[in-house]
């Protein structure tokens, strides 16, 4: 396969090693200091979801991709998991601020 | 004689040169052949008919086709290390001192004593396997699978570690031509005319395709001196690369192809060269023209020696001027057939029969040969090669080849490697591409279903100009050269019916019959993919390339269904067999993967040390002394001078980052479960790392050097993933944090100076100006220093072994002098360098955690660590490593174990039982990480995880080691075995 890399173009993807669906971005929020039993439980699940729960989609598929053996960005790869055509790639990281993520 | 069936009166072929001889052999039997020849060639040129054995029965074989489709001429090619099993004879090119030997026989070829399966077919039908050996099942070890076994397989391995050469390599391309015949040549030609970047890729060692085997005529000449002419015209183009000898074996994703080039397989030897490459083709269209095969008709008897395709025995004729018998007779059921006749006839080859299934009138007459019309051939004869064919009106005619032709099936094979599914073509009676083929992926010619000569040049000359113009080469392309279209005409004829016991081969190499088929049908078997497997038919090294399409056709007429109905099998990657040494390329033995040496490597290997590898790092295990002669005395050697003195280890091998930026300290609070922001400046501390789910994933100490640079250490084994893992809670989790990464793992040598004296001996390599005193750099202090007089370093206060001890850390050009002038400071100390194995004894003895421990199942709280998890911040793994069950009360805890006989060794992996269970898995209470001979007490001593181990200090359990199926009593301790009260640390 050849991944597009957006700043240095079309490479092998030997180069890059493989994480699994960009849902991994989306860290639920921590349930923060003296929480509630509630609020514990409810991050927990919240938790649960984002570790273990995947759609294993037959289609467009948003993947996280780690160039490795180059600049080390992880990337945002768009892929048909019947296919494998790539359809976008994106810097993971212009993904997580127009998403809104922070520490 | 020699040669016996080399056509002497011809003499027109370019592809052999007469002028230069070869010797080969055979089974011991030296032979001639020609420069140009195949083994198969040859071969058949001196009237070797009988090359082989059949896969189940043992059936005396012979050469069946002039390619790479061959399913009977399977052969060893050469002998001791270099010995190759399963060469196809048909595309192994001679050279002069070529060995070969036929295999699947035992005893002579000709007096085979395997061929007893012959008489025991009755029993060795579809699917007998399963059938037979199902039963009893204790005689599956002692009888059937040794058997099986015995009798599996064609060729043999030698067994020996293959001496040669191969190699790997990029390759890229506007157009990848796969396939060199007519329409794969005149593609190349408007390609590179118009000024693509061409590779033009042929399995064969001479380019022509059917060209060189059949006498038509292209742009006026004969069609080889047209091939002759192209190729010379390619050559001379700087954008075309011409590769034959080139399979092109998958189509992969993304245009990406993989070929395989032999490069020295057609010498004697290989010179140090590469024997063969395994290309990486990337390109921007490919067109596939691979040509198409012929396929055989199934009729009783037919797999003697002597039975071949015609158009093979035309190749034989046109190509090589050999003739596979001296009275030869057609079978065929179309118009190409018949061309067989016509080309022998012609080179004077007596034709004793043209047998066409087909009622229309004769397509020639040839003198003194039967033409018999709307009639089939029932049966042969002839045990080692063919004597008499029998016909369905009765003649039996004598002839010692049966040239067959059952038409031609395009060579589709590359289009379905994405799963594209061919169509079955009604005017063809084959399969064509169809369904989704690769992306820009083309077919021309007769792979693409153009079987004559004029419509397959036009088609590759076409797709190549349309190609060329989309990518913007406007270079100037020339008219398509013309030629004839020959006539295709076939029918829908596969197999004779036959109500006699005789047997029809569909697959001759695997030696499934006609009946196999439908015995398989009436089983239950409908699916073709399920009678594949089940009659194991097209699973050979040929894959079926001249078997599938006759097995459906029985199939269907079984099933009263056409043959589209049955469906068709599809088609994966390698379009032929490539050879293991071939994927694995350079990466053998210690060029598996790079070796990493640590920064004293060349010092260590002065002292004779003996090394372990580390993943891919060599450390020194143990570095013995004159005079001793077991491991364990100079791992006991090096414990002991450590613990009395000082002893210095390379420890560079472990991962190294350095985190800088505003936000360093809140990003290492997140990293680690435990507190980070609060550490002061020229402070270390022990962090413990968790990964999301709350498993314990790595530890190490992190250095604050500056307000906004630390140094984290990570294991050897974790230093590239935890890496990755930092990077990416930096760019996809937590982007609005000022912090950069960057590994400096190989850029600093790093050594422990650890023992009593371990200051007495920094204080002579340190530079006067810093203060390494016990109150100027207290334990866990760090700082930049120099040493040896103005060479920068770095000093950490932090102890793996439980000594008052130091690392040092020097950029890695000064590593082998940093250690040598630690040792020449240490020679008033006794000092010693020790290696990974005492390292370990130390850090066992201590009770600290290492791999063994951080295995991927442990918890904070298993480590005796859970108080660690700071629940006043956010952290990887701090949420799920709340959950019920990883931090119950009984949960396995981290301790040391005694042998309760001091004598006794223990053993790493002994699991613990409650004195007096017996020892299964539902009594399992834990198990031990490590173990070691502790020469500071004398005995051995182990950690490990057991229920609820804080609580049972004292406590007495079984051992059990299921490896040796013994048992031993240990006694619960403490798994900090030396100064457990960390006092030696802070003096």
């Amino acid at each position: 396969m050849i991944i597009n890399h957006p700043l240095l173009g079309p490479r092998d993807a030997a180069e890059f090693v493989y994480l699994g669906d960009a849902s991994l971005m989306n860290r639920p929020e921590w349930k923060g200091e003296d929480a509630s039993e509630e609020q514990t439980e409810k991050t927990l699940d919240a938790y649960h979801d984002y570790l273990y729960i995947r759609e294993n989609k037959a289609g467009e598929h948003k993947e996280l991709w780690y160039h490795e053996q180059g600049d080390r960005s992880w990337l945002v790869v768009t892929r048909h998991t019947i296919s494998h055509e790539i359809t976008k790639v994106e810097l993971a990281r212009d993904v997580a601020v127009a998403n809104g993520n922070k520490s | 004689m020699s040669q016996v069936n080399r056509l002497n009166s011809a003499s027109k072929s370019t592809s052999i040169n007469r002028e230069k001889m070869f010797s080969f052999k055979f089974n011991g039997q030296t032979f001639q052949g020609y420069e140009g020849d195949t083994l198969a060639s040859a071969l058949l040129a001196n009237g070797q008919i009988l090359v082989g054995r059949s896969f189940k029965y043992h059936r005396p074989r012979g050469i069946f086709t002039a390619g790479s489709e061959e399913p009977n001429a399977l052969i060893h090619l050469r002998t001791g290390a270099h010995q190759e099993p399963n060469a196809r004879a048909t595309v192994a090119e001679l050279f002069n001192g070529l060995v070969a030997t036929s295999q699947n026989h035992r005893g002579p070829l000709k007096y085979d004593l395997m061929a007893i399966n012959d008489l025991m077919s009755p029993f060795l039908s579809a699917g007998f396997y399963y059938k037979t050996f199902m039963w009893p099942k204790v005689l599956w070890e002692k009888l059937y699978e040794p058997v099986i076994r015995h009798a599996a397989g064609l060729g043999e391995l030698s067994k020996l570690d293959d001496p040669d050469i191969y190699d790997k390599g990029f390759l890229h391309c506007d157009i990848l031509i796969i396939g060199a015949g007519p329409s794969g040549l005149s593609a190349a030609l408007a390609a590179g005319q118009a000024g693509s970047r061409v590779i033009l890729a042929d399995e064969d060692f001479q380019m022509g395709g059917r060209l060189n085997s059949e006498t038509y005529e292209v742009a006026g000449m004969a069609g080889s001196e047209w091939v002759s002419n192209t190729i010379d015209a390619l050559a001379a183009m700087d954008n075309v690369r011409l590769m034959k000898r080139t399979t092109v074996i998958g189509a992969f994703d993304h245009g990406i192809y993989s070929a395989v080039e032999r490069k020295t397989d057609h010498l004697l030897q290989s010179d140090g060269k590469p024997r063969q490459v395994l290309w990486k083709i990337y390109s921007k269209h490919a067109i596939l023209s691979a040509g198409s095969t012929e396929r055989p008709i199934a009729f009783p008897n037919n797999d003697r020696p002597g039975v071949m395709l015609a158009a093979a025995v035309r190749s034989y004729a046109n190509r090589w001027e050999v003739t596979p018998g001296q009275a030869v007779s057609i079978f065929t059921n179309n118009d190409d057939g018949w061309r067989t006749a016509t080309d022998l006839a012609a080179k004077g080859v007596k034709i004793a029969a043209v047998v066409d299934s087909r009622s229309i009138a004769p397509l020639a007459e040839f003198p003194g040969a039967h033409i018999e019309m709307g009639t089939e051939v029932v049966n042969t004869s002839g045990r080692h090669g063919l004597q008499t064919i029998t016909l369905s009106n009765g003649k039996i005619i004598d002839t010692d080849c049966l040239a067959v032709s059952g038409g031609w099936n395009p060579n589709v094979h590359l289009s379905c490697h994405h799963r594209g599914i061919p169509q079955w073509n009604k005017e063809l009676l084959a399969f064509v591409p169809g369904g989704e083929l690769p992306p820009e992926m083309y077919v021309s010619g007769a792979a693409n279903g153009d079987l004559s000569l004029a419509s397959a040049i036009k088609s590759g000359h076409d797709i190549a100009n349309k190609l060329s113009k989309a990518l913007g080469h406007k270079g100037r392309v020339k008219a398509c050269a013309k030629a004839e279209n020959e006539s295709t005409a076939n029918s829908d004829f596969w197999f004779v019916k036959t109500d006699t016991k005789n047997r029809s081969w569909v697959d001759l190499q695997n030696d499934v019959t006609t009946k196999d088929i439908v015995l398989a049908q009436q089983e239950g078997f409908n699916s073709v993919e399920h009678v594949k497997r089940y009659t194991t038919l097209g699973m050979a090294t040929d894959q079926g390339k001249t078997s599938n399409l006759p097995a459906m056709a029985v199939m269907a007429d079984n099933a009263g269904k056409t043959i589209p109905e049955i469906g068709t099998t599809i088609f994966r990657p390698p379009y032929t067999p490539v050879s293991m040494s071939t994927f694995a390329g350079r990466s053998r033995g210690k060029d598996f993967r790079p070796t990493r040496l640590t920064p004293s490597h060349q010092y260590a290997e002065k002292q004779g040390a003996v090394f372990v590898e580390v993943g891919a790092w060599m450390r020194s295990q143990w570095l013995p002394k004159t005079g001793e002669t077991h491991w364990r005395e100079s791992v006991d050697r090096e414990v002991t001078q450590t613990r009395n003195s000082v002893g210095m280890c390379d420890v560079s091998t472990l991962g190294k980052i350095d985190i800088q930026g505003k936000d360093a300290g809140e990003f290492l609070n997140r990293i680690y479960c435990n507190t980070f922001a609060t550490l002061k400046v020229g402070m270390v501390r022990y962090g413990l790392m968790l990964r999301e789910d709350g498993i314990a994933m790595d530890d190490g100490t992190t250095a604050r050097l500056t307000e906004t640079q630390f140094v984290m250490t990570t294991t050897t084994a974790n230093a590239v993933s935890v890496f990755r893992h930092m990077e990416f809670c930096r760019q996809c989790l937590w982007p609005d944090l000022d912090v950069h990464l960057i590994s400096a793992t190989e850029q600093y040598a790093q050594y422990s100076v650890a023992g009593p004296n371990a200051r007495k001996l920094l204080e002579k390599v340190v530079d006067k100006e810093f203060d390494i005193s016990n109150e100027g750099f207290p334990f866990m202090a760090c700082g930049e220093i120099s040493v040896c007089g103005g060479t920068p370093a770095r000093l950490f206060r932090i102890s793996f072994s439980g000594e008052l001890a130091y690392e040092i850390a020097v950029p890695t050009r000064y590593g082998v002098s940093m250690m040598e002038a630690l040792m020449e400071a240490g020679s008033e100390f006794d000092s010693v360098v020790y290696g990974t194995e005492a390292l370990g004894v130390m850090r066992i003895e201590k009770g600290h955690a290492a791999g063994n421990e951080l295995n991927g199942q442990t918890t904070a709280h298993n480590l005796g660590m859970g108080r660690m998890v700071s629940k006043k911040k956010d952290s990887i793994g701090n949420m799920l490593s709340e959950r019920p069950n990883m931090v119950k009360d009984d949960a396995n805890r981290l301790v040391g174990f005694f042998p309760v006989d001091k004598s006794n060794n223990l053993n790493a992996g002994m699991h613990f039982m409650t004195t007096g269970k017996e020892a299964n898995t539902a009594n399992d209470e834990g198990w031990m990480t490590s173990v070691a001979f502790s020469p500071s007490l004398g005995h051995s001593i182990g950690i490990g995880y057991i229920k609820n181990g804080h609580e049972r200090t004292g406590e007495t359990v079984t051992a059990f080691n299921g490896l040796q199926d013994n048992t031993m009593e240990v006694e619960i301790v403490s798994a900090h075995f030396i100064d457990p009260k960390g006092e030696r640390l802070r003096v």
